[in-house]
């Protein structure tokens, strides 16, 4: 018996909604530079990021202590050792699709390497220059 | 009235052989299992995610529920980094961790600072490699199990599957 149009909207409709849930939590690198530039007011600059980056902020550890330089090759913890998967999104599809996961590396490893939260300036500045690295 | 005999009965030497082979055998299943102390629970996929980011997702029967309690107590210092945890996530693994910690007789006891490498079977099990094995850049830390312990992702930390890298 052939499905009535009725039938197939549901369907579509049900299968929408099912991979919604999953589709809201992915994000693009470029729409959360985005995000985080306009809830600082003022726009994101790569250079500014990239000086974040690869400085000493008064402790141990830079950012490029764990995920290198240019991290457009995978990093390595400082102190364990653990391999890290390359943090550019042009090298690691993976990268900032997540937004609640990047939020809680911001908290963390800016508390490491800064001894406070990153403001979202900062966070733009950083998205910014990962978004310029190409591997 | 003469029986036949029902079975052949074995000599007393040769039940002895028995007996000897059978715990010969025992012995070396026993003695291969030594070393997987970690082996047999399945970690969780949040266990692995969140704990695994940054140094091997560590069995749980590594370390006695006491040490286990501390660390997740205060991961916002953790070894000397925030590895803090969302308000939801926290308390489901630490009581993972504490259901299935160290019960046994090596993981008994809280070692120093809850560090696995400062335990005392940790301390005598690695006591042949030297100092200068772990500040090889390949291995960097006693905390890198899988640098070495080329199976440990699955808990398996046997002799076997061991490659010390250069």
């Amino acid at each position: 018996m052939k499905p009535r149009p009725a039938d197939i909207r549901c369907l579509v409709l049900a299968f929408a909604l099912t991979l919604a849930p999953l589709v809201a939590r992915s994000a693009t690198a470029t729409e959360l530079l985005g995000n985080y530039a306009q809830q600082s007011g003022r726009p994101a600059a790569a250079a500014r990021g990239q000086a974040l980056f690869t400085s000493q902020h008064g402790r141990d550890w830079s950012c490029a202590s764990c995920h290198g330089a240019t991290p457009v090759r995978p990093g390595q913890h400082a102190a364990t050792g653990k391999p890290i998967g390359a943090l550019a999104p042009a090298a690691n599809a993976e990268r900032f699709t997540d937004p609640a996961k990047v939020e809680k590396w911001f908290r963390r490893n800016c508390n490491d390497v800064l001894g406070r939260e990153c403001a979202p300036a900062e966070k733009a500045d950083v998205l910014a220059w990962l978004i310029t690295l190409n591997p | 009235m003469k029986h036949a005999p029902s079975s052949p009965r074995i000599s007393r030497r040769a039940a002895a052989r028995r007996w000897l082979a059978l715990l010969a055998a025992a012995g070396t299943v026993i003695a291969a299992h030594a070393d997987d102390i970690g082996r047999g629970v399945p970690l969780p996929p949040n266990y692995q995610h969140e704990c695994g980011a940054c140094h091997l997702a560590y069995p749980p029967g590594l370390l006695p529920a006491a040490s286990w309690q501390r660390l997740m107590a205060n991961l916002p210092r953790h070894f000397g980094t925030d590895a803090s945890l969302d308000a939801a996530t926290g308390p489901a693994i630490a009581n993972w961790l504490t259901a299935n910690a160290g019960t046994y007789k090596k993981a008994r006891e809280a070692p120093p600072q809850d560090r696995i490498s400062h335990a005392d079977w940790f301390v005598r099990e690695h006591r042949e490699l030297g100092s200068a094995v772990w500040q090889r850049p390949a291995v960097k830390s006693a905390s890198n199990c899988a640098a070495c312990h080329t199976r440990a992702a699955d808990g398996r930390f046997g002799e076997h599957d061991i490659r010390i890298p250069q």
